[in-house]
């Protein structure tokens, strides 16, 4: 029997738009991947913790509010230091205030350490068959 | 007439409390040292007698007994995650009447293998992972554990995935496994129901003949539970009631000792406000927390260096000195009495109010501010309990009080602490006669009688 792709998910900072993490939740259960949905508001150690209990093979943050980019830096590097070097990290959704090209945003959380980017709108089953791909590369 | 008695070996002393159900009424109680050195029955018997003499009843066949004597319950908790499940296996054992040596988290080292072996718990209680989760630290530790040199029995309550190979792998290095339900199926879920049923059935069947007390058990039916498991009953049935009898509803016990503090409530602790997002581990609705730096007496010099040595000095308006001088002399002789007893007694009364109030303070939840785009939300940690309406103290120091009102008041909500969600506007009670532990005894066969006689022997102050 394949292993089931586990998958931690939540919108992280002070952040409580909760709506997309609703359909973020259905579309992975769908896919059939075991879900651990931590919710609004949820700091980094949050996902981290809750990583390491479920031993998880994905991080899937949420961010709305446009104060993506503080709420997630050092994400990577306490990872990193809870022994979870190999897991992946995505992130989506109105990562800066303002205009911003995609581009830009893209490289810039990639260089946090994150390895998948997502632009507002993105569709759900884009991410599904990337972490499938991604976890089968790992 | 329908005469039971409640026998509680504590650690100092054993208290007697003889009952008549049917009326119901407290005929006598009395206490005598406890003597587990020798025949624990000496002290029994000291106290039996008094109870005869002063009810000119000679014949008590229904007895029930709980014991922290001999150290209590002394448990180990082992989890994952120190938030997670290693606060949950800790909280199982607290709410099963135990007293919880130490926690460990991740894999285990050597150093802590060392140390648990130095520790010789009567139960180890083992998690890790929610189910489905976490495999490899919990299996690590299996393996480490393989290589204790120490026997009790083992209670593995983590990620059911791999509790058959658990349970096979302990079994084999001659481990006695108990597996029940994870303490943490899924994140922040807390489940200890079996996990506590577990402790106390495994108390039952073991631990009262390793501590000793079987000799007991041809004078008694049982010795039913730990101590701090009767209390836990008794505020349970107290706050929620019985069949055709209604309770006073979310309320909170404290018990002050000589050497630790323990809190009791029972309340749902769900946020009172709209603006309020729960956080965290999920909070069970009778939660016991035990501060082992807080207590009148052994504990007074940890208790004194938290608050400050000078903070103490001047609430007793006197030196620092003068303080440093009575710790002294506690440390040397913990039993005995200062030559100035006015003075010990106003420290030993600042203590127990200290104790209340650090005490209650860590058991109760918080809320943390964030400031956000849409204005403030906050984030609570733990239980609200700033609904609960009745606070009742018991435990050597606070019976003694010579003001316990003013004691049990440092439980309250403080302005200088916003954040710090303690009750309200509560009302103080006080177990005068030290019949709580007794009363949960007595209710495991005769709730009524014992919810009767908490009602009329708690008396408000």
């Amino acid at each position: 029997m394949e292993r089931q792709i586990k998958v931690i998910l939540g919108v992280i900072g002070a952040d409580v738009h909760a709506v997309g993490n609703k359909i973020l939740h259905y579309a992975y259960t769908q896919a059939g991947f075991f879900v651990v949905n931590l919710g609004v508001m949820v700091s980094q150690e949050e996902f981290i913790d809750a990583a390491m209990e479920a031993e998880a093979d994905v991080i899937i943050v949420s961010s709305l509010y446009g104060h993506g980019e503080l709420d997630c830096k050092g994400l990577r590097d306490k990872c990193i230091e809870a022994g979870l070097e190999n897991i992946l990290l995505y992130v989506g959704g109105n990562l800066v205030v303002g205009k911003t090209d995609f581009k830009t945003v893209e490289k810039k959380f990639l260089d946090m350490g994150f390895n998948r980017v997502y632009e507002p709108g993105s569709d759900p089953a884009l991410s599904v068959e990337h972490i499938k791909k991604d976890v089968q590369n790992r | 007439m329908q005469p039971v008695l409640c026998i509680d070996f504590g650690s100092t002393f054993t208290k007697v409390t003889a009952i008549d159900v049917d009326k119901p009424e407290i005929l006598a109680t009395s206490q005598a040292f406890t003597t587990i050195n020798s025949d624990i029955n000496e002290g029994l018997d000291q106290a039996l007698q008094d109870i005869i003499e002063q009810t000119n009843i000679s014949s008590w066949p229904q007895r029930y007994a709980c014991s922290s004597a001999a150290g209590g319950l002394k448990m180990i908790a082992i989890g994952l995650v120190p938030e997670l499940t290693s606060e949950a296996a800790k909280r199982a054992a607290l709410s099963a009447g135990a007293k919880v040596l130490k926690t460990y988290a991740f894999e285990l080292n050597e150093k802590e293998i060392h140390e648990i072996q130095q520790l010789e718990p009567d139960i180890i209680l083992f998690t890790g992972g929610i189910d489905g989760g976490n495999q490899s630290v919990v299996l690590s530790n299996t393996q480490r554990l393989r290589q204790l040199n120490h026997r009790c029995p083992i209670i593995y309550a983590g990620n059911k995935t791999i509790s058959d190979t658990v349970k096979k792998e302990l079994s084999a290095c001659n481990w006695e496994v108990y597996v029940v339900d994870n303490v943490m199926p899924s994140i922040n879920v807390l489940n200890i129901t079996q996990a506590r049923q577990c402790i106390r059935e495994v108390f039952l069947k073991h631990i009262v003949i390793a501590k000793g007390l079987t000799q007991v058990e041809k004078t008694i039916e049982n010795i039913i539970m730990p101590t701090p498991s009767a209390v836990l009953k008794a505020a349970e049935l107290l706050s929620v009631g019985t069949i055709g009898s209604k309770g006073i509803g979310e309320l909170m016990i404290i018990d002050v000792g000589g050497a630790t503090t323990d809190v009791h409530s029972v309340a749902k602790g769900e946020p009172k406000q709209s603006n309020v997002i729960i956080k965290g581990l999920m909070e069970p609705f009778v939660k016991r927390t035990v501060e082992g730096d807080l207590g009148a007496r052994y504990s007074l010099p940890a208790l004194v260096d938290g608050v400050g040595i000078d903070v103490v000095a001047s609430v007793i308006g006197t030196s620092r000195m003068t303080v440093q001088q009575i710790l002294d002399d506690l440390k040397n002789h913990p039993e005995s009495f200062m030559e100035e007893p006015g003075l010990l007694k106003t420290l030993d009364d600042v203590a127990a109010e200290i104790a209340v109030k650090e005490s209650t303070k860590r058991h109760a939840g918080y809320l943390e501010v964030h400031y956000t785009p849409f204005g403030t939300v906050y984030e609570q940690i733990g239980k609200d309990l700033s609904g609960v309406h009745h606070v009742i103290g018991t435990g050597g120091p606070l019976i003694h009080h010579l003001n316990v009102r003013s004691a049990l008041r440092a439980s309250q909500h403080d302005n200088r602490d916003p954040l710090s969600l303690r009750p309200t506007d509560a009302r103080f009670y006080l177990d005068k006669d030290y019949i709580i532990a007794a009363m949960g005894l007595l209710s495991i066969n005769h709730p009524k009688a014992a919810l009767t006689l908490l009602k009329k022997h708690l008396i408000e102050v």
